[in-house]
């Protein structure tokens, strides 16, 4: 079984929900939670294989030759020249485990959704094949293909089990991503006949030289629409809105994985296509993803709603991750694809737990009625910190490695962005520890918010006395991906080798 | 003057003779037998005849397929394989039509209904092989006021009565414009068969040398756009498409539609083989291409804006449709065989999402108690079938991957794009076009959000037949068929369309 039997195995899985009778609840649970599981492994056991290979040619030449392992490739319409080519390299590797462990973690938290289970884990699992498709599509059409799989089934899992305007919020999202993907279209049109309409093959494309005045425009195009997606700054405002209104898991996985099908994509596709358009356009680039980063911490510091501080702060991540790409040079693009890998683990952890671990328990995330929540359910403080030390780029975690290389890389660039981008690092200290204190410390706050209709207690220890304790699933869960910070913030080079291997081809010119 | 062959025209219209004789069984089976029995009885009698006589039809069909390109009575009707096909997709709406109307309260009329329904059949399957102009008329007359009746089919509902009148005066008008167009081709070109007409217009010397050619394409043209309802000729289609009963929606948007752009396709890529124009942006020429391009432009936006802010569902399709029209007629822009195939590929799949969507609007609503979007509130917990279907034909129709939908609109989208790939001419029709799938996307979504997001008050299951659940989701797989794996169709029309494009420039 190679790694695209992740796809099918999460379809298979999908298929095997819709079968079962939407009464019997738990069984869907499992049968997803075996599905994710079963992915996650078969992708874990080509990682390792490829991560070996990738250090045995490295040390063999010195450097890989070619990053790529081909998987399948068959035509599929042959009217348009498309193919059905599926295959994965050293950037891709990482994304495709980081879905993996977001799906089985995302289940895990889903645990206690009890309406419409049957559909939620269809969307759910649906969305996750789309998101593996796109990070082994090595032809644009098929890259399109997925990447919109992954659009529609985000819709009904915010609107459906989402909360606060959650109709809105998803309607917002998906006409954001379904604007980004129209610009995609139109570049991907252009590109397929400025390059004599042969082939739609990403690798192929890529050895047609495209004449650079077609390359400046249609740059932009699939830039800014997968950047969308990105939240690339001013696109950005679907997603501090889709995330705080999707239920639990659809934000770990839009703030964790789906925001990186937008940089990804516009690494693959607009990036290794038009070397000219991306030279001429770097440096809007950079600035744009320095705005967003600043403003995104900017704004996260005076958030009130517990959420909005995570949706912003993922802003202000995904820039650095726009940033490290477009500093086109080795440090700054192995710490973008890595920053893309760190946050997707540490948005899970947040948005868990925000949404599953505080959310669903008091029923509020306003910070002003919230408080003393380390007593009650300590483990939920324990994981906060975690992610929030990883988050704020403390050495030790892998946040620290991704962001410290983006700015490395981003000073080369040119000092400017460096420092501008790092204003944001004492931003993201205050808003991660202002949250903390106000959620989890600040035991004797007052409890005049709890006068409509909960069952705030005066004086019995702060406003939530005793909640549901956490239970196993959500610390399996939480533990994993904790676990991973760490591995990764420790031991770099597990990532790191291949990534840098790969960055190196594609700076050597290279698809 | 040459006796008429009448035993190889009867042999050519087998699938028409044996249509026509099925009408008038149906017509007598419900007379003589069956007037007493119950309504339900009664239905699935007639209609079972009828899906009988459609299947019969598909016989005469298969024997002609894979044979010799035939010309009857002197090249008004042919017959080749593309011909063909169309005519068994035509079978294969009308089939699905029938099975959805069996589950329809189309009123005490049950022998009419069904006779008048495979009339309309017939008209269109003639439109499919006609290649002249007054067959073609003629075909158009018989389809049109097949549908005509079918509309006003709901005796009690005043919104019937009304889409039909409205639909007949729009279509009786059209016919108009349309004869007088084709008057004047005939006047300038002195013939009626397509392929005369394209010779003979070589030696016009074209639109600028001849005003009265000029008005003839001008008058067929619009003629043609009030049969698929494109913008500004498009009033009558949303209150037809509301007031007639839902399967006839489904026919008109469907069937009747699949043979009009067909016919159209010919009529334009044979008969006008050298009047296209041109529609590059900063270079326009007159001609029918540009004259398509500035209706699909309208029909766009208009489609798309209007459908925005519809609260009936059957509106909304209608709406929809105009706007689908829209993406049709970029193909036809193109003028290439690319652009061809591109256009027979997407009626294809439009006309299976669209028959699709009513059909599951027929069975819902008439046991939801009105197609209003409120109706449908909670409708994925009282039917979770038909609505997962109705979920994968709305989206197809949005042009979402990968379902047909997806693919067919892309290939429209590239055929033009190709036309002019050095400096992107069309560019800016795909561009509007792409940018208006994305607008059209939201009201989609409104609709799959009534089903699928809000709750209804009503909670009851709804039970549909076995039979219209098998047909709808064998329409269903079909849509998602041609997108996923679209090759076979796609050869399959490849080596088709050399027929009808023949004539064409490129």
């Amino acid at each position: 079984m190679q790694v695209d039997w992740t796809i099918y195995l999460t379809l298979l899985g999908m298929g095997l929900i819709l079968l079962l009778p939407r009464e019997s609840k738990t069984l869907i649970r499992w049968v997803a939670l075996l599905t994710g599981v079963a992915a996650l492994l078969v992708a874990l056991k080509d990682y390792f294989n490829y991560n070996a290979w990738v250090n045995a040619q490295i040390s063999a030449h010195g450097a890989l030759q070619d990053g790529f392992v081909q998987i399948v490739n068959v035509p599929w319409i042959p009217a348009i020249n498309t193919n059905y080519h599926l295959a994965v390299d050293g950037i891709s590797f990482p994304l495709i485990v980081l879905n993996g462990f977001v799906c089985v973690t995302g289940i895990l938290f889903s645990w206690n959704v009890e309406t419409r289970v049957k559909e939620f884990f269809a969307f759910f699992l649906t969305l996750i094949a789309g998101v593996y498709g796109v990070f082994m599509a090595m032809d644009l059409f098929l890259l399109f293909v997925f990447y919109e799989l992954a659009i529609i089934p985000k819709y009904f899992v915010i609107a459906i089990w989402g909360s606060t305007r959650k109709e809105y919020g998803a309607m917002k999202l998906v006409l954001y991503s379904f604007m980004g993907s129209a610009l995609v279209f139109i570049g991907m049109l252009a590109v397929y006949f400025s390059a004599g309409g042969q082939t739609f093959d990403i690798l192929e494309l890529a050895k047609h030289p495209i004449a650079p005045n077609v390359q400046v425009w249609v740059f932009p195009l699939i830039f800014v629409g997968f950047g969308v997606l990105a939240g690339m700054w001013p696109f950005h405002t679907w997603a501090p809105t889709g995330h705080v209104a999707a239920p639990t898991a659809a934000s770990m996985l839009l703030a964790g994985v789906v925001m990186k099908l937008g940089s990804y994509g516009c690494f693959r596709a607009a990036m290794l296509l038009f070397p000219q358009g991306l030279e001429h356009w770097k440096w809007w680039i950079a600035w744009l993803a320095v705005v967003g980063i600043v403003y995104g911490a900017a704004v996260a510091l005076v958030q009130k709603d517990f959420k909005f501080i995570i949706g912003y702060s993922s802003v202000s991540h995904m820039g650095f991750v726009l940033l490290g790409l477009a500093t086109l040079n080795l440090i700054g693009m192995s710490g973008a694809i890595l920053q893309m890998f760190s946050h997707g683990i540490v948005a899970s952890l947040l948005f868990a737990v925000v949404g599953r671990m505080v959310y669903d328990r008091t029923h509020t995330r306003q910070l002003d009625k919230l408080g003393g929540l380390a007593k009650v359910i300590p483990f939920a403080c324990v994981t906060f910190v975690v992610a929030g030390a990883a988050s704020m780029g403390m050495p030790g975690f892998s946040g620290f490695v991704a962001e410290y290389q983006i700015l490395v890389g981003a000073f080369h660039m040119h000092p400017l962005l460096a420092l501008a981008a790092g204003l944001s690092i004492p931003l993201t200290v205050a808003y991660i520890l202002n949250a903390n204190d106000k959620v989890f410390m600040e035991q004797d706050q007052p409890a005049d918010g709890g006068g409509h209709g909960h069952d705030h207690k005066p004086g019995s220890g702060g406003p939530h006395p005793s909640l549901p304790p956490i239970t196993l699933p959500e610390r399996v869960a939480a533990i994993i991906l904790m676990a991973l910070l760490v591995i990764v913030g420790v031991y770099p080079s597990i990532m790191l080798n291949m990534i840098k291997a790969n960055v190196q081809l594609f700076l050597r010119g290279a698809p | 003057m040459t006796p008429v062959p009448y035993f190889d025209v009867l042999k050519g219209l087998g699938a028409e003779v044996i249509l026509t004789l099925t009408a008038l069984v149906a017509l007598t089976l419900d007379l003589a037998s069956v007037r007493r029995a119950e309504m339900s009885v009664r239905s699935r009698t007639i209609g079972t005849t009828a899906v009988v006589g459609l299947l019969a039809s598909t016989l005469p069909l298969w024997q002609q397929l894979n044979g010799p390109r035939m010309v009857l009575l002197g090249g008004t009707l042919a017959m080749d394989d593309l011909i063909i096909f169309f005519k068994l997709v035509i079978v294969a709406l009308a089939v699905i039509t029938v099975l959805i109307s069996m589950d329809f309260d189309v009123g005490r009329h049950v022998g009419e209904y069904y006779a008048v329904l495979l009339f309309g059949a017939v008209g269109m399957m003639l439109l499919i092989s006609a290649e002249e102009l007054i067959t073609i008329f003629v075909a158009l007359e018989l389809t049109s006021v097949s549908l005509y009746i079918l509309t006003a089919f709901h005796k009690g509902e005043l919104r019937s009565q009304e889409a039909a009148v409205k639909y007949f005066m729009f279509g009786a008008i059209s016919s108009a414009f349309l004869l007088f167009g084709l008057s004047y081709v005939f006047g300038v070109t002195g013939a009626t068969g397509l392929q005369a007409i394209q010779d003979a217009v070589k030696n016009t010397g074209g639109l600028a040398m001849s005003p009265l050619l000029a008005t003839g394409l001008l008058f067929t043209i619009v003629g043609f756009g009030f049969k698929v309802a494109v913008v500004p000729f498009h009033l009558w289609a949303p209150d037809a498409y509301e007031g007639a009963p839902t399967p006839v929606t489904a026919y008109i948007a469907t069937g009747s539609k699949v043979a009009s752009f067909f016919i159209l396709l010919k009529v334009l890529f044979i008969g006008f083989a050298g009047l296209q124009g041109s529609a590059f942006w900063g270079n326009f020429a007159s001609g029918w291409t540009m004259l398509l391009a500035v209706t699909a432009t309208l029909s766009m936006i208009l489609g798309n804006c209007a459908a925005i802010v519809q609260h009936n569902v059957k509106r909304l399709l209608a709406y929809s449709s105009i706007a689908q029209a829209g993406y049709i007629f970029i193909g036809l822009v193109a003028a290439t065989k690319m652009g061809a195939n591109s256009v027979l590929f997407y009626i294809i799949v439009y006309a299976l999402a669209n028959l699709g969507a009513f059909g599951v609007v027929a069975a819902l609503s008439s046991r939801a108690g009105g197609d209003e979007m409120q109706n449908f509130d909670g409708m994925a917990r009282r039917a979770p079938f038909l609505s997962l279907l109705m979920l994968i034909f709305v989206l197809s129709l949005a042009g979402i991957p990968p379902l047909g939908g997806f693919f067919g609109k892309f290939y429209l989208f590239a055929s033009a794009v190709q036309r002019d790939a050095q400096h992107f001419g069309l560019l800016w029709l795909v561009i509007l076009g792409i940018v208006m799938s994305a607008v059209s996307l939201y009201y989609y979504l409104i609709l799959l959000k009534h089903i699928y997001v809000i709750d209804g008050s009503d909670q009851s299951p709804i039970i549909t037949p076995t039979y219209l659940n098998v047909a709808l989701g064998l329409v269903a797989l079909a849509v998602v068929a041609l997108g996923v794996y679209p090759k076979p169709i796609l050869e399959l029309l490849n080596n088709f369309s050399y027929s009808v494009i023949a004539g064409l420039v490129r």
